[in-house]
């Protein structure tokens, strides 16, 4: 009775059986590439109960030891079934290979066992609030050790590092004029667009310019602003500080006693507070330009009274509240994109996982906050 | 063998070179030239690497040793020459021909590069998941298993993560991934660097074992004067942008060459025992 021929250097094993004991007859390559036919085909054989079975590996052309593995495995439950196991004809390498085999048969976890649901949503509970509670300490510190830094300064000014804040200003501020501009320009054309078609329902389009007016010095200049420079910037403290960290270099300079506060968590700081606001007041230029050349066009209101409605429309504060909101989200990015750096752990999967964390959390404390400021500038009436 | 030897091979033709292929040379590198703009890093270099030999490949820092190596295995661009393996010229293949050559080989980077997202034995399983259709799981985890305690791995190290291993660990579970589909050939770059002289003279004893229970030719960059004597067969000196010379540890202390004699009877050579012989 035999099962199974296949050809050339098809991998194969069939069974012979002549009285009272059984052959096992592999030939072919029996090489890892071949390997899942050969695991059904093992799977699918079957003896007598206790009956003696020969494996026979004389026409083995290539064995590798995915190979040897598929016959030691084979023999070893064929003799935990309680048969007598011989192996014949194998070459030399062959039936090194299968000791090799039979020495490193120890099958390991592939991964790590998954503990109890309700024990792992406890301890993931537990993990987020050491976690918050943790940042939150790590985080006050950090903003203190910036305030006694700056603090020094009063007394040692040159500590501080001018050319490095120049630079980052650079970096900040006048790299980012050109998307920070069409940003605003584009949004102001929408609110001018958007709003004359709404206000031109009841005849009122001269009101477009109230609009573009409000809407663009009190959120949209600061939160679009505040917004790219956190995805900019922000990011951009992290990555650089936190792939300097994973260099040692942060450590190198401790050694060195020099500070990275001062060489680079300040710099940034203060060249973020001065370049914020800047930045702040040119979205707002660029997006009444935007929202005027929208009202020109489309509305037919010509620049000179677009300028003379702006200017009474202004009544002291609408500039003024956006300009008050640019330093202090200009020193909130500072602050958590240089946390976060400092906070990577010397892997390049931890300075990216730190880099989103940066983006995404400045992004939320920036419309959070703002959110306040809308509120609270509302109710003292400016 | 020494330098003339070189002079033969550099006279051989391509289809000399290819025919040697097909016998007892697993790869035949000839004309080699490698260069990121400016001056060749490499030039007219040939070489060639025996079935069943650990060659170790020794040179100065920037002489081009890894560079060679990765221009061998395709990651590096060559402006001129061949690299014959397998009877077929690596360098001119297609794409998909190449992967097919590159499954002959494993490749064990200096810092391991174990895919940091998997857990170790998952990364041994990766090129048995990506290249062999329909291989079932439980065989792929016995398997796993096997490779992981042939390089000499504990079984609690494989479910862990590559950031939970030491540095030798993680060049264990390299080399495990490397032979996960029995290659042909093995690349190790830098094996010994970073781990103390135990665990390297441990890992020699691993790649000497491999060797010989595998039939694996093993080609391996070093700095290890131990790892040059105790496991390679042969040495080849990379010095003046090519292979200055081949042969055995022997060769090397007969050389008049400044650079070798420098780096084979220096101090550190004769604290190896190297001098004694």
């Amino acid at each position: 009775m035999g099962q199974s021929a296949a050809i050339g250097n098809q991998p194969r094993i069939s069974q012979d059986r002549t009285d009272g004991s059984a052959t096992l007859q592999a030939g072919g390559a029996w090489v890892a590439t071949n390997s899942p036919p050969l695991f059904e085909s093992l799977k699918a054989l079957s003896f007598h109960k206790d009956e003696p079975i020969l494996v026979d590996l004389n026409r083995i052309d290539r064995l590798d030891t995915a190979g040897a593995w598929l016959l030691y495995r084979t023999v070893r439950d064929l003799r935990a079934a309680g048969h007598d196991v011989e192996y014949r004809g194998g070459t030399e390498e062959q039936m090194s290979l299968i000791e090799q085999a039979t020495a490193h048969d120890a099958l390991c976890l592939i991964e790590p066992p998954e503990p109890n649901v309700a024990i792992r949503m406890l301890e993931d509970i537990g993990a987020s609030v050491m976690r918050v509670g943790g940042q939150a300490t790590a985080s006050l510190a950090f903003v203190g050790l910036l305030m006694e830094t700056l603090w020094r300064y009063t007394s040692k000014p040159q500590r501080f590092r001018l050319t490095a804040t120049v630079k980052q200003m650079e970096l900040i501020g006048l790299n980012a004029m050109p998307i920070v501009g069409l940003i605003s320009f584009l949004i102001g054309i929408v609110i001018a667009h958007q709003g004359a078609y709404q206000l031109r329902l009841f005849g009122a389009e001269i009101f477009t310019v109230n609009l573009v007016v409000t809407a663009v010095l009190r959120e949209f200049g600061i939160l679009l602003s505040a917004i790219i420079i956190a995805g900019r910037s922000g990011s951009a403290f992290t990555a650089e500080i936190g792939s300097m960290k994973m260099n040692e270099e942060i450590d190198a300079m401790d050694t060195l006693a020099i500070s990275p506060m001062d060489t680079l968590v300040v710099p940034r700081f203060i060249a973020l507070v001065v370049m914020m606001p800047l930045l702040t007041f040119y979205a707002d230029v660029v997006g009444l330009l935007g929202g005027g050349l929208i009202s020109w066009l489309s509305l037919g209101i010509e620049p000179m009274q677009f300028l003379e409605r702006t200017h009474d429309v202004i009544l002291g504060w609408d500039l003024g509240v956006g300009l008050i909101k640019a330093p202090i989200f200009g020193a909130l990015i500072a602050l958590i994109g240089c946390y976060e750096g400092l906070a990577t752990e010397g892997s390049a999967e931890s300075v990216g996982h730190h880099t989103t964390k940066s983006v995404v959390e400045s992004i939320f404390m920036i419309i959070v906050l703002d959110a306040f400021f809308s509120i609270f500038f509302t109710t003292i009436g400016v | 063998m020494v330098a003339e030897d070189l002079e033969r091979l550099h006279r051989q033709s391509p289809e000399e070179a290819r025919q040697s292929t097909l016998k007892d040379v697993a790869i035949a590198i000839r004309g080699l030239e490698v260069g990121f703009g400016g001056s060749p890093i490499i030039q007219d270099l040939d070489l060639d690497i025996y079935r069943g030999e650990v060659i170790g490949i020794v040179g100065g820092s920037g002489t081009g040793k890894s560079v060679l190596m990765r221009t061998v295995i395709g990651l590096n661009k060559a402006q001129a020459g061949s690299v014959w393996a397998f009877g077929e010229d690596f360098l001119t293949l297609s794409y998909f021909e190449q992967r097919r050559i590159e499954k002959r080989w494993g490749v064990l980077f200096q810092q391991g590069a174990l895919f940091s997202a998997l857990t170790v034995a998952q990364n041994v399983q990766v090129p048995m998941r990506e290249h062999i259709r329909g291989m079932p799981q439980e065989l792929m985890d016995e398997i796993a298993s096997m490779k992981l305690s042939m390089v000499g791995l504990p079984p609690d190290a494989a479910p862990k993560l590559p950031s939970e291993l030491s540095g030798g660990m993680k060049k264990r579970a390299g080399i495990a991934r490397a032979i996960a589909l029995d290659p042909e050939i093995l690349f190790l770059d830098e094996p010994t660097a970073g781990l103390d002289p135990i665990g390297a003279a441990a890992f020699d004893d691993l790649i000497a074992h491999l060797r010989k229970t595998l039939g694996l030719t093993v080609v391996m960059i070093t700095h290890d004067l131990d790892s040059l004597v105790t496991v390679c067969d042969r040495i080849a000196v990379l010095a003046d942008k090519r292979v200055k010379l081949v042969g055995t540890i022997d060769d090397m202390l007969e050389s008049d060459h400044p650079w070798i004699r420098e780096y084979f009877h220096g101090p550190r050579s004769r604290a190896a025992g190297v001098g004694k012989r």
